[in-house]
């Protein structure tokens, strides 16, 4: 049986990525948990997140959970999603500059305002709802259909530096990662725990994943 | 390519089963709230909508189980609205499964408790709905103005304003509801609905007087919401999801089908 962790570090609310967890994998042991030493005997890490990163980046600071995040994010599966994608990276410009993991060199930027599609409507911040990921090749895509929508609400978006890192590309109305991969580690601007069939899919792909490319 | 306009149904759960009122009388049964969740789910709904009618203390044990049961079978966003008063009524919500609340009479009463709740829980979570009616005359310029109470209580706010503060608070999102429109199958008020999208930085979800395919398809193109909800055509199956997604999409809307 694997475990599953799913970091707590009170940021947001964790009943859904729970929920979803359980149902793509009804065998998986998953805990919620904040507890340093069970994140570290686990399987495999899930690290969410919604709100601001200073307080994100604050509550892991404070709880020692910075240096646990970036041992585990170097030796097991590991999915960070939304909050918990963008904290990995050295930097967000959110709350005045923000300093992040850095396990991915690059940067968090907001979305510029008056953006417009290609008809002049304007496009809303956040960036809320169903939108295309156009994946590249890693085997947690695993039976998705390539550009298939998955639900986002986000204003800011990762821009690592290295852009063979960037696994999924998303539009709106520029290309933004959606989705970042490295050896053992993925994570995903999107949430999977509420994008229905195919968010299931890429947890339970995760799930059974050996944290290989 | 790019960002799907959302379908998003709406119920209305009064004592463990979803209405449909037109203006809040002539109530009918639609049946139980976790099926039609499932069906609309199947359907591809983008998100579902929960609404406690009568925010009494039974309905609302009612509903946190309602909540509960379609979160572990669902995985779509779902939206809890209705007698949302306290941090406290936000924190049962998520916790037995919603993504995000909607906030209506509490924000007028009090326009901070927007800014706690979405410090407290984040931007994302936290949807203003708001119930505007028209309140000038033909000859005037156009004016909406906030009402509470199921649209029997004037308060005095301009419409327009009023969204522009609550997305300062820090609302994620706006629920419009035209109480002008609602339950008459006329549907929205496009003219309102356009000047509200246009007003704000934020998504914001057209509702109130959807009676055909057309009139959701109009709430994107002609209104520039950026999702739209209804009930009633919805329930009773006289159109599925599917096929007011097909609609949007043959006027050119983008949709997840």
């Amino acid at each position: 049986m694997s475990s599953v962790a799913v970091i707590d570090y009170g940021m947001g609310n964790l009943h859904s990525i729970e929920k979803a967890l359980q149902h793509a994998s009804p065998e998986s042991d998953i805990q919620i948990t904040s507890d340093i030493a069970h994140i570290k005997q686990a399987d495999r890490v899930v690290f969410p997140g919604v709100g601001a990163i200073r307080d994100c980046m604050l509550a892991l600071n404070q709880s020692g959970l910075s240096d646990t995040i970036k041992e585990v994010a170097a030796s097991k599966p590991f999915l960070g999603i939304c909050l918990g994608m963008q904290a990995l990276l050295t930097q967000s410009d959110e709350n005045n500059k923000t300093a992040c993991l850095g396990v991915f060199n690059g940067r968090v930027e907001h979305f510029p305002s008056g953006m417009v599609d290609k008809q002049g409507n304007r496009l809303k911040i956040p960036h809320m709802g169903w939108n295309q990921v156009i994946q590249k090749d890693h085997p947690l895509w695993q039976d998705i259909p390539q550009n298939s929508r998955f639900y986002f609400v986000h204003s800011y978006f990762v821009k690592p530096e290295n852009s063979k890192e960037t696994i999924a590309s998303t539009e709106y109305p520029e290309m933004f990662c959606s989705a970042l991969a490295k050896d053992n580690i993925f994570a995903v601007q999107f949430h999977p725990e509420k994008s229905q069939t195919v968010g299931i899919q890429l947890l339970r792909n995760f799930l059974s994943w050996d944290g290989k490319c | 390519m790019g960002l799907a306009k959302r379908i998003i149904p709406c119920l209305d759960v009064d004592n463990g089963r979803v209405v449909k009122g037109v203006k809040f009388v002539n109530i009918r049964d639609a049946g139980d709230p976790v099926e039609v969740a499932r069906r609309y789910d199947r359907e591809g709904a983008d998100e579902i909508t929960f609404l406690d009618i009568t925010a009494t203390s039974d309905n609302r044990e009612t509903l946190v189980h309602v909540v509960e049961q379609v979160a572990s079978e669902v995985f779509i966003p779902l939206t809890v609205g209705g007698g949302i008063r306290e941090l406290e009524d936000i924190r049962r919500m998520l916790n037995a499964g919603a993504d995000k609340v909607g906030i209506n009479s509490a924000a007028v009463f009090r326009p901070e408790f927007v800014r706690e709740a979405a410090e407290k829980f984040g931007s994302q979570c936290i949807v203003v709905a708001i119930d505007a009616k028209k309140v000038s005359d033909k000859n005037q310029p156009d004016r909406w103005e906030i009402f509470t109470h199921g649209g029997r209580k004037a308060t005095g706010l301009n419409a327009i304003d009023w969204a522009i503060k609550m997305v300062e608070y820090g609302a994620g999102e706006i629920l419009l509801t035209s109480m002008d429109r609602d339950g008459t199958r006329e549907g929205f008020d496009l003219v309102l609905t356009r000047a509200i999208s246009d007003a704000v930085s934020v998504p914001v979800i057209a509702s109130g007087g959807v009676g055909n395919l057309q009139h959701l398809a109009d709430g994107v193109n002609k209104g520039k919401a950026d999702a739209v909800l209804a009930a009633s055509i919805f329930h009773f199956a006289e159109y599925s999801v599917e096929q007011a997604k097909l609609h949007m999409q043959s006027e050119g809307i983008e949709v997840r089908l």
